[in-house]
């Protein structure tokens, strides 16, 4: 038995569907990547010193020393948690009023405005650049790595607590506003049911990108695990920098597991 | 009871929805608005408790201008407003308690609202509400774990536990089966004589509307077509407020609806023998 159909398909092409400007582009590609290559000086020297650096790291990593410079690391780490903790905990309390200022379908223009400034400002500084600076006004230490943390938490709650607002069921609005509501009353009776799963989906997301951040502002000088990181590393002792490294892979893990079963859990 | 004065609205877009409507409701009277989407009957019922702003005119309710009223004093009016609404607007996420004692809301400081500490009075009256609608075992339950008849129940209640001088109701059955319609129907119709409110049920189901309003109001491109008894209400004025084409295509709905319900009536006879 035949089918008059046919048996063969090919996807035809969504863009660029011009027969000419296809291999035209191709043979810019190739030239392009050729001459990249042409152009880079590699010094082998370097690259096997490099190397052998890069395998002791290795070793290190493969055998790790969590005993000798356990007292730098349980400081560090305690440093880290804490500014973990109170930098995701005062970012939240921050970002809702402003979250809450940013939602355009409830606040006037000028509120808007400022409170969507304040998401601009924090959203455009890297944590790394703030954190200098932080450490520039404050000081060495952990009290610098929680003003950054706390900054950077209000950027990204704020803006996103402002889009699920701004995403809800206007009808549950409409119909609690129509009881004679004030406005704390729909807050609390209209839109905080809609938008707290998220909320806490979000916090506890951002707890775990403020722990990974941590270490990360510690090398800036901002304090907890990752200045301890930086100084094992300064030392050339790898054996206790893949440790270091262990032990934050670990609590990313932990932190990370646990807030997606919490988050699947309030759903 | 209720007088709209020449109310009328045009939307910010220059999409005039309601020209110049004027309306006495009495006490206790039902009444049924009916007309086409798009007639205006959702903004001339939002512009009654001003979700609407109404763009000219003037709505007294007991002789008072909620038009004129600042935001505070309208609130306190529109805790007199009860409103159901057509996808129920229920609070998803809270429960049939909760809801039900939202209707408090605009009595009550925000504090008490929020620690959910209601006076007993008010408990006691929104159990009382939710037994008269049939519910009084979902109370702890969620809104969002009910059917749509129980949760327009809910709706209702909600509304009553304001202990409103007037109903104001948006399509309350568009989202329901045609025989939840007619519970759910007869249900507003039985609590508004015993509490003897009167209601506006913007309704497009016109056999439900001949059923249960004491008065028809037809709407046609913002205009009053038609106010008068059920009985007044004949082929050329339905013809008028539709237009003759959508109006055979509803009467056709119609029968199908009866006819599939009788066959459905029919096979479930045919099974029990």
């Amino acid at each position: 038995m035949t089918s008059r159909y046919p048996t063969h398909w090919r996807k035809p092409p969504q863009i660029l569907t011009h027969p000419v400007w296809r291999p035209i582009i191709w043979i810019l590609a190739a030239v392009y990547l050729v001459l990249a290559i042409g152009s880079l000086e590699v010094n082998w020297v370097r690259v096997s010193e490099g190397l052998e650096r890069g395998w002791r790291f290795v070793q290190g990593f493969l055998v790790p020393d969590f005993s000798s410079r356990w007292t730098d690391i349980s400081i560090g780490l305690v440093e880290s948690l804490t500014m973990t903790l109170t930098s995701t905990i005062v970012g939240i309390l921050i970002s809702v009023p402003i979250g809450i200022g940013a939602a355009r379908n409830l606040s006037p223009a000028w509120m808007y405005m400022i409170c969507r400034s304040i998401i601009a400002i924090s959203r455009s500084l890297q944590e790394i650049i703030v954190a200098i600076f932080f450490v520039a006004l404050f000081g060495f230490g952990p009290f610098a790595g929680f003003l950054t943390l706390s900054f950077a938490t209000i950027g990204f709650l704020s803006k996103l607590l402002a889009e699920d607002i701004e995403d809800i069921d206007e009808s549950q609005v409409e119909a609690i506003r129509a009881t004679g509501a004030g406005f704390w009353q729909i807050i609390n009776y209209a839109i905080q049911p809609q938008v707290m799963p998220r909320l806490v989906g979000l916090s506890l997301y951002r707890l775990d990108i403020n722990f990974r951040e941590s270490s990360v502002i510690g090398i800036v000088g901002a304090g907890g695990i990752g200045a301890t990181l930086n100084t094992a590393i300064d030392r050339y002792e790898y054996d206790s920098a893949g440790a270091i490294l262990i032990i934050i892979i670990m609590i990313v893990f932990a932190v990370e597991y646990s807030s997606s079963y919490i988050r699947r859990w309030l759903q | 009871m209720l007088t709209i004065d020449s109310v009328g609205k045009t939307y910010g877009t220059g999409d005039k929805a309601l020209t110049d409507i004027s309306l006495t409701i009495e006490k206790g009277q039902v009444v049924g608005l009916i007309g086409p989407s798009g007639a205006g009957k959702s903004t001339l019922i939002r512009c009654i408790n001003r979700l609407v702003e109404p763009s000219t005119g003037h709505i007294y309710l007991n002789d008072l201008d909620l038009v004129a009223l600042d935001q505070n004093r309208l609130r306190q009016q529109r805790r007199r407003i009860g409103m159901i609404f057509q996808e129920f607007a229920l609070v998803e996420r809270l429960t049939v308690m909760e809801n039900v004692l939202s209707g408090r809301l605009g009595y009550l400081p925000f504090w008490r609202t929020y620690l959910r500490r209601f006076p007993a009075s008010d408990i006691e009256n929104a159990y009382r509400l939710l037994d008269r609608v049939g519910l009084l075992d979902q109370a702890d339950k969620r809104a969002d774990a009910l059917s749509g008849g129980q949760r327009q129940r809910v709706g209702i209640a909600r509304a009553l536990a304001q202990h409103p001088d007037l109903l104001l109701v948006d399509e309350p059955t568009a989202s329901l089966d045609p025989k939840t319609s007619r519970q759910i129907m007869r249900l507003i119709v039985e609590i508004c004589s015993d509490y003897h409110l009167p209601a506006i049920i913007n309704i497009h189901d016109v056999p439900l509307a001949l059923q249960f309003m004491q008065r028809i109001i037809g709407l046609r491109q913002g205009r009053v077509v038609f106010d008068g008894a059920p009985s007044e209400l004949t082929e050329s004025v339905l013809t008028t407020i539709y237009g003759a084409e959508d109006w055979t295509n509803m009467q056709k709905q119609h029968e199908d609806d009866l006819d599939s319900e009788a066959d459905a009536t029919a096979r479930l006879g045919a099974l029990r023998s």
